[in-house]
């Protein structure tokens, strides 16, 4: 009798001890996550305190040495960046998703999918290298630009990354479209074009858009082979619309600067601030694009 | 001249496989036809080869004649696959309404066929779900989406759909298998309305169906069509052991 009981024991102990464990274990996860951002609030915000969260945000210049910190200069270049990747990345990218999905072959299309999702593999820093010696000269030599370095340069590289990004979720999306619905389109006389046009991407829209806000993401988040690009200067180009202009981004303004900023000073706090605004801003486009693509998991059922 | 459709020697494969074997079979203008048979023996592919459906699958390849007036044989090199398809209309096994509203469910065919007068086809949503005797349940809510309805409203929104291009042929491909009785029997009530100005090809598994509404019962088995004619002669006097071995539920 007792040994059974304690047997018995032993079971729900262990039992208890494993779930024990494996609560313990998301619990550090999911509190790992709030560190982050806790720390990240807490360090940020003597730089709004002293300096003002309007100020900060819209101020026009970004100079150190004055203890002048505002990241307008950061917040255009990071945008003129992040648009021009996403048009780049969208203009191949969703084509190419189309072809994947719809026009070939599934056998081919399961080889060609893989070498583009290899794009994602590279490591960034490849990236920058790579565009470093072969696009900045190009850019140089052929539109004679003075300095390669530039918001065009550095969002070319980061459209080729995020196209990947694009290919794959949009192709998902594209493919999850009932094969029944296409059937009763070209049933009713439509050519396999205006099918697509009119059924099938208007079916699969939400989830075209969650990949481009996921590609927007990606780009605004991308450090390393933007350094390489960029020139890394912080300023407003001019005249404003100047895309062929060095600059900064949020994230390289961070990195190229963090190395010198003591800790503890209005410059070190400044350059957390930015990573704050960064993390907000990146926060907000995931909840955007996993919000698309529940709408379209649910039209579907 | 009664017969819309004449097939000729038709053989179909799918890769190696032949699916249609050897198949001789008229079909009548404005008389319902089932096409009956136990699964996997050709019936849906068959039907699917009238409006070459089956182009969609890779290594389909055929071989015959399906001649219908106006083509001559659809599957000569040059024919003309979009207009083929608006003149023969297709409703499917599982209702597959488009993701959109009502009415843009019925526009969508007008409209790809060049249509664009907005009164022409409001005329038509209103004249194909009256057709399709759905026009007085959903007249309120034609802005309304269409996954939205019943399982047997999405079907009859289908035949509308179908309808809104006045086809001469539609195929039902088991258009009640998804349906319960009450659905079905209104898509049999609407199937012999229709059949007064279309005429209408059947596949079904449901026997009673077919004795119900069809004028002529074709009944394939592995690939072959091995007995035609007459609904009631099909059913009361088989020619072939096999139909009566299959209509008295010894197999299937």
């Amino acid at each position: 009798m007792d040994d059974t009981k304690s047997k018995i024991s032993f079971k729900m102990f262990k039992e208890k001890a494993i779930e024990k464990f494996l609560l313990i274990m998301s619990l550090i996860s999911i509190s790992i996550v709030f560190i982050i951002f806790l720390y990240l609030i807490l360090e940020g915000v003597p730089a709004f305190s002293t300096i003002g969260f309007f100020n900060f945000i819209f101020g026009t210049e970004w100079f150190f040495p004055t203890d002048t910190y505002g990241i307008m200069p950061l917040l255009i270049g990071s945008f003129y960046v992040t648009i021009i990747a996403t048009v780049i990345a969208v203009i191949l990218g969703i084509p190419s998703a189309i072809v994947l999905s719809e026009m070939m072959p599934p056998s081919i299309a399961s080889i060609i999918k893989p070498i583009i999702e290899i794009l994602n593999d590279i490591p960034s820093i490849v990236y920058g290298f790579i565009g470093m010696i072969i696009l900045i000269p190009f850019m140089e030599s052929s539109l004679s630009m003075v300095v390669g370095e530039s918001y065009i340069t550095a969002g070319i590289v980061l459209g080729i990354m995020a196209l990947p990004t694009i290919v794959t979720i949009s192709d998902d999306a594209i493919r999850s479209v009932p094969k029944d619905i296409k059937e009763g389109s070209l049933a009713l006389g439509a050519s396999h074009w205006e099918t697509i046009k009119n059924i099938v991407i208007p079916s699969a829209i939400s989830g075209i858009i969650a990949s481009i806000i996921l590609a927007m993401g990606r780009v605004l988040g991308e450090t390393m082979a933007v350094m390489f690009l960029i020139g890394c200067i912080p300023r407003i180009p001019t005249p404003f619309y100047n895309i062929f202009q060095s600059g900064s981004t949020m994230t390289t303004g961070i990195v190229s600067e963090m190395g010198e900023a003591a800790r503890g000073s209005l410059h070190y706090h400044s350059l957390v601030g930015i990573g704050v605004i960064l993390l907000i801003i990146v926060t907000i486009l995931n909840f955007v694009a996993d919000y698309a693509r529940i709408r379209v998991q649910k039209k579907f059922g | 001249m009664r017969d819309i459709i004449v097939v000729k020697e038709f053989n179909l494969w799918f890769g190696k496989d032949h699916i249609l074997k050897n198949i001789n079979m008229n079909i009548e203008k404005n008389k319902v036809t089932a096409i009956i048979g136990p699964s996997g023996c050709g019936k849906s592919t068959f039907i699917k080869s009238i409006n070459r459906m089956n182009d969609l699958v890779p290594n389909c390849t055929t071989d015959g004649e399906i001649l219908f007036d106006g083509f001559d044989n659809i599957y000569k090199k040059d024919v003309d696959v979009y207009e083929l398809r608006k003149r023969i209309g297709m409703v499917f096994q599982n209702p597959n309404p488009f993701p959109m509203s009502i009415k843009d469910n019925i526009t969508y065919g007008p409209k790809i066929h060049g249509i664009k007068d907005k009164k022409k086809l409001n005329e038509i949503v209103e004249s194909s779900l009256k057709s399709a005797a759905l026009f007085d349940e959903v007249k309120d809510r034609l802005d309304d989406m269409a996954l939205g309805l019943s399982g047997g409203q999405q079907q009859r929104l289908c035949i509308a759909r179908a309808l809104s291009i006045h086809p001469e042929i539609i195929l039902f491909d088991e258009p009640c298998s998804a349906l319960d009785p009450i659905s079905t029997s209104k898509i049999e009530d609407l199937i012999l309305d229709l059949v007064e100005k279309y005429t209408i090809i059947i596949v079904t598994h449901n026997m009673q169906q077919a004795a119900r509404i069809s004028d002529n019962t074709a009944f394939f088995l592995s690939g072959e069509l091995i007995e035609y004619g007459n609904t009631s002669d099909i059913f009361e006097t088989p020619k072939d052991k096999r139909t009566e071995a299959y209509i008295t539920g010894k197999f299937g």
